[in-house]
């Protein structure tokens, strides 16, 4: 086998390899599915039902997506500019307490005024805490890799210090969660008795004004040369320090508002089990995505789906629901391998 | 061809090379007489390293023989892509970027991995004996004591001739064995080659420079696009007549015509220019450029190149010391304030400074002045305008590529520096800092280069030109300086030096005090 770089890609390849990637990833856990002892076209007919099926099901799954496409856009943005942001859960954590802090008093009768500022706060705090492992590394040289990651944990520590301490509702019985958000701060439910919230659209937003901010600005401009050669980005006169910080702030700052949404649209309160790995979840999506932020919309749906879809399915057929990390885990190789496939045109023989 | 008194010692048969859809190597037909120095001619991708390294085994060969003659002479047929067979029937061959272990004696360098691990004592007595032999009978000196990392270009690549020799090669190939060596250091050599081949040995000297070519061999075999395209003696030719050959068509020379110089442009007093650790500073330079005016620095590779360079780009700053642009000081120059003073830089290394390689043309072509009208409006990029102006570096500079659109890394090398080139030009700068403009570039590009910066200078731009290729220096240059370990000679009017008194500056000495210590 030889693999060849390819010279330019063909616009119906690059759409068929995700689809491609995605098939392939269904088709290679239908062997733990059946290992399992689930009838597999059955499984999956179930999950695509569990997701798709019923409109609960489609508020539900539209929910889910919600952070994902947010946390999504974070990584896009920041691996583009090779700035390998790992720490988009505890952005996220950051940005709900900084939402809380600020929405949990009704300090402004409208929302008009409410609802910015908590989206103001929380954005603030990601991108802020995004700052510090982007200095170490502009600075000092220290691997962010090493510095995002960690800092997780710091800050899953902290959430848990607040919802204990200063932030912890004195109605909760001693239970470890926040005060609760007040009504004038909520994120308005979309569609009645469905989850699906306001941080959706601000989702789609972020999603559209990240791909002008990168395909059509100047700083858009600058992060793509500086992540593509950073060598030729300061020869031609760009400042690779301050365009890794802007970086940053924008990639921060999605992750926050990412958990703005969660505390101020799904659960109303703050605690330690407020993301299921959203963080994380997004390096998958942006990955799935090509890094490409209207990708990232079809990449996050995509995830939000097999959540929500083997949800139900593993409580229809008594699967274990860790099917779904597995489903998605083999789609993000799959999707390195279409990658692949997508720059190299191979040769057999 | 072949002189008939002189038996054979190699011969390549239809040798036929494809990758993918490139024909690398067009059955070609080459053989090789005992004693006998072959030049292998001909541009980049022209097939010569392809046909060596099938040659060495290192490539399978899709179609045609290799015959080798055994010690005893008589032909036999090679086992393709088989280093080891290669190195058993006396090909010995040094690379254009040399195989030693730094951390190493050169004496531990030439044994390793010819001499057996065990019984070391009585093999190495042995192995030493040997290497004063061929060292004597050679005139290869080597300190076989001294560590490679201690050792100069020059003594680098006798080590590697040496390990050949060593190996008891009967074929010698030398792959581009001049281009990090001085003009001495090459003399030395070509007086090594020409002892060698009277002793017997058969060597295959592969260049693209025409002089050396003509200076060193006895034959010439120019290859052009995979085919060997003429095979004649050495003594039957001309520069001329090889360029013409090489290239497919006839070059018309570079004429610089006289131009009085005007205002300065740069001026360097006194200025110290600080390296990073490894790299040598620039120290005390005294410098004057002036428009209409091409100022050549001549000096091998790593003597303050970088250092100068980067003061000019904007990268490095000067300590102390005092430097003028355009007759005012500088002072906190950056890369892009450089840029809008009106300096033109092209990179030396035009893949890693010069472009992103991922970006479209029309990118590149921006990518000094994106954050500038008429590029930019309210933070928004104007991607008519800039193609617009892409289209336009395309057509003026000959640049050849699909479009626009088209990836910048996928442009040919003499089309990138073409691009580059446009995007410095197209602003008229009244400085430009040409640092290697034209290395790897082919001989149809290198005349455009140099043409385009001969316009400029016309234009009235002053240029300063960093290159290792003296030709390049002397045929260009008003003046010529001398960088030596971050020391820069006073500049001499390019009709008083020679390329023998540059060679003696490069090396460190005072031309004025002759060369007995070269």
């Amino acid at each position: 086998m030889r693999l060849e770089p390819r010279a330019e890609v063909p616009l119906w390849l690059s759409v068929t390899a995700p689809v491609m990637a995605v098939l392939g990833a269904l088709a290679l856990c239908a062997i733990p599915l059946a290992i399992a002892g689930a009838p597999v076209l059955e499984a999956y007919g179930l999950m695509l039902q569990g997701a798709l099926g019923s409109r609960f099901a489609v508020t539900e799954t539209l929910a889910r997506a919600a952070p994902l496409i947010l946390t999504g856009l974070a990584a896009a943005v920041a691996f583009r500019a090779k700035l390998w942001n790992i720490g988009a859960e505890g952005q996220l954590y950051l940005g709900a307490a900084a939402a809380v802090v600020v929405g949990s008093t009704a300090w402004a009768a409208s929302p008009f005024v409410m609802i910015p500022a908590i989206l103001l706060a929380g954005a603030a705090a990601g991108a802020l805490l995004l700052l510090i492992p982007t200095l170490l590394k502009t600075r000092l040289g220290v691997d962010e890799v090493v510095t995002t990651l960690l800092l997780n944990f710091v800050v899953l520590l902290f959430v848990s210090l607040l919802v204990e301490g200063p932030l912890q509702d004195p109605m909760s019985m001693g239970w470890p969660q926040s005060e609760p958000i007040v009504e004038e701060a909520a994120l308005p439910r979309l569609v009645p008795r469905g989850r699906v919230h306001l941080g959706l659209v601000i989702a789609l937003v972020a999603a559209a004004l990240v791909w002008l901010l990168m395909a059509r600005t100047r700083w858009g401009f600058e992060m793509r040369a500086v992540g593509a050669n950073p060598a030729a980005a300061r020869f031609a006169g760009m400042s690779t320090g301050a365009v890794m910080l802007r970086v940053a702030l924008v990639s921060g700052g999605l992750a926050g508002i990412a958990g703005v949404g969660e505390v101020a649209g799904v659960r109303g309160y703050l605690t330690t089990d407020l993301s299921p790995g959203y963080g994380y979840a997004g390096i998958v999506v942006a990955m799935l995505a090509q890094l490409n932020p209207l990708a990232v919309v079809g990449a996050a749906l995509f995830v939000a789906t097999v959540f929500v879809g083997a949800d139900s399915m593993s409580r229809a057929l008594g699967v274990s629901s860790y099917i779904a990390q597995l489903i998605v885990a083999t789609s993000l190789l799959t999707m390195l391998l279409a990658t692949l496939w997508l720059r190299y045109r191979v040769h057999w023989r | 061809m072949t002189s008939a008194a002189r038996p054979a010692v190699l011969r390549l048969r239809g040798i036929t090379k494809r990758f993918g859809a490139l024909l690398a190597n067009d059955a070609v037909d080459l053989e090789l007489a005992r004693g006998e120095v072959l030049a292998l001619l001909g541009e980049n991708g022209a097939g010569k390293t392809t046909l060596m390294n099938i040659l060495f085994g290192h490539y399978t060969a899709d179609e045609g023989t290799i015959e080798v003659a055994g010690p005893e002479g008589g032909l036999q047929p090679l086992p393709p892509g088989n280093p080891a067979a290669a190195l058993a029937a006396g090909i010995g061959m040094v690379h254009q970027h040399f195989t030693l272990a730094d951390n190493l004696t050169a004496f531990d360098n030439l044994v390793l991995g010819t001499e057996p691990l065990w019984r070391p004592w009585q093999s190495l007595r042995a192995a030493r004996a040997k290497l004063e032999r061929l060292m004597a009978e050679s005139g290869l000196a080597v300190e076989l004591g001294a560590r490679v990392a201690g050792l100069s270009v020059g003594e680098r690549q006798r080590v590697e001739i040496l390990k050949a020799l060593y190996r008891d090669a009967r074929i010698l190939i030398l792959d581009e064995p001049t281009a990090v060596l001085t003009p001495q250091e090459t003399e030395r050599l070509f007086e090594t080659l020409r002892r060698l081949a009277a002793g017997g040995l058969a060597v295959v000297f592969i260049s693209h420079k025409l002089n050396e070519v003509l200076a060193i061999s006895d034959r010439v075999t120019v290859l052009r696009g995979g085919k060997v395209v003429a095979s004649l003696p050495t003594a039957g030719t001309d520069r001329a007549q090889l360029a013409e050959t090489m290239v497919g068509r006839a070059i018309p020379p570079t004429v610089r015509e006289p131009q009085s110089p005007g205002a300065p442009v740069l001026r360097l007093q006194q200025a110290e220019v600080p390296a990073p650790p490894g790299r040598t500073p620039l120290r005390a330079a005294d410098l004057e450029l002036h428009r209409h005016e091409i100022l050549g620095i001549a000096g091998v590779s790593g003597n303050g190149q970088s250092a100068l360079s980067d003061l000019v780009c904007g990268l490095a700053r000067h300590e102390s010391g005092r430097v003028e642009l355009f007759g005012r000081p500088l002072a906190g120059a950056t890369p892009a304030r450089m840029v809008r003073a009106g300096v033109g830089r092209i990179p030396e290394d035009r893949h890693r400074d010069g472009v992103v390689g991922e970006m479209a043309v029309w990118e590149t072509v921006m990518l000094e002045d994106y954050y500038r009208a008429p590029f930019q409006r309210f933070g928004l990029l104007r991607r008519a305008v800039a193609r617009r102006r892409a289209e336009a570096v395309i057509r003026d500079y000959e640049v050849k590529c699909p479009g626009t659109e088209a990836v910048t890394k996928l442009l040919s090398g003499g089309n990138m520096q073409k691009l580059i080139l446009g995007r410095v030009l197209d602003r008229e700068p009244g400085l430009i800092l040409a640092n290697q403009p034209t290395r790897g570039l082919d001989v149809g590009a290198v005349t455009y280069v140099h043409g385009q910066l001969l316009a400029a200078r016309r234009r009235g731009a002053g240029i300063l030109l960093i290159s290792e290729d003296l030709d390049e220096l002397l045929t260009l240059s008003d003046r010529v300086a001398v960088l030596y370990r971050g020391r820069l000679s006073p500049a001499l009017p390019t009709e008083q030096v020679t390329i023998r008194g540059l060679g003696l500056m490069m090396a460190g000495h005072d031309p004025a005090e002759g060369e007995d210590a070269a």
